[in-house]
């Protein structure tokens, strides 16, 4: 922070800087409307559409896009991919950053958010999927955070706690891939008690496989596409192993994801048979539906696939852009465009902007605190006190 | 063979367990129940119901709601189409398009009080309960406020207070319990001039709503609304028109909301067990091929360099003797060139 203050005069008023300070002073404004005027005030929330996009967006999309944090952990650390080693570190930061993210929204959603810890430590709710992911994400954040430490402590010049903690790479490696396959695949599970308001296409008894398998290659896209903005914007925070091994990680990461992405859309199709549906496929939720499950999960596979064999890096980069796009479609389809799908349309829900406005504020927040980090801790590249094998 | 008192005592606290044990799975398995015996229920017959809103004010003045925006003896309220709110727990609405009906018909909605209820298995802090008595009731003293009780309930019942800023609650009909346990009527059974509402033991309910379809089959439709729905309900429905017409969903099915779940939550031991297991073994495999590859490789390597060693000492073994060859050629040519010399030099003395 002391560098800070001497990196001021050089110019504090940068573009980012400017729009970032002017969505943090509008969403303050959001935040003291919502806890003073409540939901009604700010939301266009109802009795009949409960759940908006602080659900659809700020939760269900927020944990699939921080699906990076295991799936590249799991790969380096269980499967042995080793020279995947130095995208462990940025993508585990961005989920924990990610969870947190997840929890703060949650604030604003919940109608008394300082009760959130009371599904865990007062009265627990255990026939409740909803608790499963509650007591999952709460576990899951805490893993997150001891496994992002290391970073953290090198920063602080810490080296004792952070050799234990590195100690304990395999065990939190293995806790993180349990938890997120339980409340990855629970988010899904939360819709599995509402056959009759969400559209047949969309609820399936496999929704939760569909959620889990989704949230493989939603964490691996976006393991890419974040990589290409850090290339852009924190390409001097970068050391060279890390800018040797980022080509790799963008194939070997494309590769996965175009197969999980095959296997994802055969199950979907099973899901589809297993339930007869076909017929359904005609109308125009069907339309949306094979919008979604052709253009946004087959096509971008094959793509992937493609530029693979092509060895094109940067059609790779536009491909997981397009994936975690259709991620974020298929969130919103099941949360909101087939919920509900029978009520008439002037009971429907449509967000009031400052929903849109808070979650933006949100975002803005994750993206400050993430230049904060990067451009301070030993995330990119590697400390230089502490290069010994992780 | 002996056996200690501890050991006995052991075996009894294991016993102990086991039953303990055995009754949480008990519970959370896919058990059919079929409410609480004895446990009351109301029947509404909508062939009865004139639609005079009563029952909606008893329902405010015994729950003290807030007074509503437009009297409760104003029916121009029922031209439009209603929910519950917050405000209400129980509305009635009009339906005018029955073809084949004489006049409009009504129905009448609030908390169905369900016996295995949607909103009590979706809670994640057990604010909702299923009393031995028939009503569901909800405990705002630990709501969290998360709504999801609102998505999982299949008659779209549970409201929100979403103006409330700090205390929010979520609104529904309480089958007034707290009268119930007085002995007294719930508010909008003791306020229906028509008896179109009947308060009894859910039994009896249902024995009297099939002597009514018996007694006046052409007056009703032969299906009793609530008795299978959703697992069933304490609330009961009669009705003339098809219940569709009374605005009521007939595609929810039978199956109660907590089975819905059950089975993704079945998965939970077995994604705990599993994984561990799994990625440990996977891990180690991994572990493995790296060193078995990396002892190939030594392998390897010294194999290369002691073969390239002996290579380079036969080669020079080689080199060696062929110049041990040449060099013995060499002295030999010399040798013969020195006697050439010299027998040359002889005949020459001699000459």
């Amino acid at each position: 922070m002391s560098e800070e203050a001497t990196a001021a005069d050089k110019t504090f008023l940068t573009p980012f800087n400017m729009i970032a300070g002017a969505i943090v002073l509008i969403g303050g404004v959001l935040t003291i409307l919502r806890f003073t005027g409540g939901l009604g005030a700010v939301t266009n929330l109802s009795d009949n559409n409960p759940w908006g996009i602080w659900i659809s967006f700020d939760l269900l999309c927020g944990v699939a896009l921080a699906a990076g944090g295991y799936t590249t952990s799991a790969a380096c650390y269980l499967f042995g991919l080793k020279r995947y080693h130095s995208a462990v570190r940025p993508a585990i930061m961005t989920a924990f950053m990610g969870y947190a993210l997840v929890v703060l929204a949650l604030h604003y959603d919940v109608g008394r958010p300082w009760r959130l810890p009371y599904p865990i430590f007062i009265q627990q709710g255990t026939t409740s999927v909803l608790f499963e992911v509650g007591l999952c994400v709460f576990l899951y954040l805490n893993v997150l955070l001891v496994e992002y430490s290391p970073a953290a402590l090198e920063w602080l010049r810490l080296p004792r706690i952070r050799r234990v903690i590195v100690k304990l790479t395999l065990v939190l490696t293995i806790l993180g891939v349990v938890l997120s396959t339980m409340h990855q695949s629970s988010l899904g599970a939360l819709f599995l008690i509402a056959p009759s308001k969400l559209h047949p296409l969309w609820y399936s008894s496999y929704i939760p496989v569909f959620f889990f398998v989704s949230s493989i290659f939603a964490g691996l896209s976006m393991v890419i596409f974040e990589s290409t903005l850090s290339h852009r914007y924190f390409h001097d925070k970068m050391d060279a192993t890390h800018l040797e091994e980022s080509p790799h990680v963008a194939l070997g990461f494309a590769k996965a994801a175009s197969w999980v992405m095959a296997g994802y859309f055969a199950m979907k199709v099973f899901g589809l048979a297993m339930d007869n549906n076909w017929h359904y496929l005609g109308t125009g939720y069907g339309v949306w539906f094979l919008v979604e499950l052709l253009g946004f999960v087959a096509l971008p596979a094959f793509v992937y696939m493609l530029a693979v064999r092509e060895k094109r890096l940067k059609l790779i980069r536009w491909t997981a852009a397009w994936t975690v796009l259709g991620i974020v479609l298929n969130r919103f389809n099941v949360s909101l465009v087939a919920f509900n799908w029978q009520l008439p349309s002037t009971e429907r829900y449509f967000p009031h902007w400052m929903e849109i406005g808070v979650t933006v504020f949100l975002i803005t927040l994750f993206l400050i605190a993430f230049r904060f980090m990067v451009t301070r801790m030993p995330v990119l590249h590697e400390h230089p006190e502490f290069k010994d094998a992780h | 063979m002996g056996i200690s008192r501890r050991q006995f005592l052991g075996w009894m606290g294991a016993t102990g367990m086991g039953i303990a044990a055995g009754k949480s799975s008990y519970a959370a398995g896919n058990k059919h129940f079929t409410g609480y015996p004895e446990s009351f229920g109301v029947l509404f017959d909508s062939t009865l119901c004139i639609g005079c809103r009563s029952c909606e004010a008893a329902c405010n003045k015994v729950n003290q709601l807030p007074d509503p925006d437009k009297p409760f003896d104003d029916l121009s309220v029922l031209n439009k189409t209603r929910r519950t709110d917050a405000k209400a727990y129980t509305v009635v609405n009009r339906h005018d398009d029955t073809a084949g009906n004489k006049g409009p018909v009504f129905g009448k909605i609030q908390c169905n009080h369900c016996l295995e209820p949607a909103c009590a298995s979706a809670c994640f802090v057990r604010a909702f309960k299923k009393t031995p008595q028939g009503a569901v009731t909800y405990d705002a003293s630990v709501c969290v406020g998360c709504r999801y009780c609102m998505i999982a309930c299949p008659f779209y019942v549970p409201a929100y207070e979403y103006d409330e800023p700090l205390t929010p609650r979520v609104m529904k009909c309480t089958m007034c319990h707290p009268r119930i346990l007085e002995g007294k009527l719930p508010g909008c059974v003791e306020a229906c001039p028509k008896e179109a509402l009947s308060f009894g033991k859910r039994e009896d309910l249902i024995q009297l709503g099939r002597q009514r379809i018996r007694r006046l089959p052409d007056r009703y439709v032969d299906h009793i609304y609530g008795e299978h729905e959703m697992g069933g309900t304490s609330w009961l429905y009669l009705s003339g028109v098809p219940f569709e017409k009374l605005g009521m969903r007939e595609d929810l099915g039978v199956t109660a909301a907590p089975n819905l779940t059950s089975g993704a939550l079945a998965s939970v031991p077995i994604i705990a067990g599993l994984w561990p297991v799994l990625l440990t073994g996977i891990y180690a495999v991994s572990k493995r091929k790296d060193k078995i590859a990396a002892e190939e490789k030594r392998q390897a390597v010294e194999n290369a360099l002691s073969k390239a060693a002996a290579d380079a000492e036969a080669e020079i073994a080689k080199a060696l003797k062929q110049a041990e060859i040449a060099n013995k050629r060499k002295i030999e040519v010399e040798v013969k060139r020195a006697v050439e010399q010299a027998t040359a030099k002889k005949t020459e003395e001699e000459s």
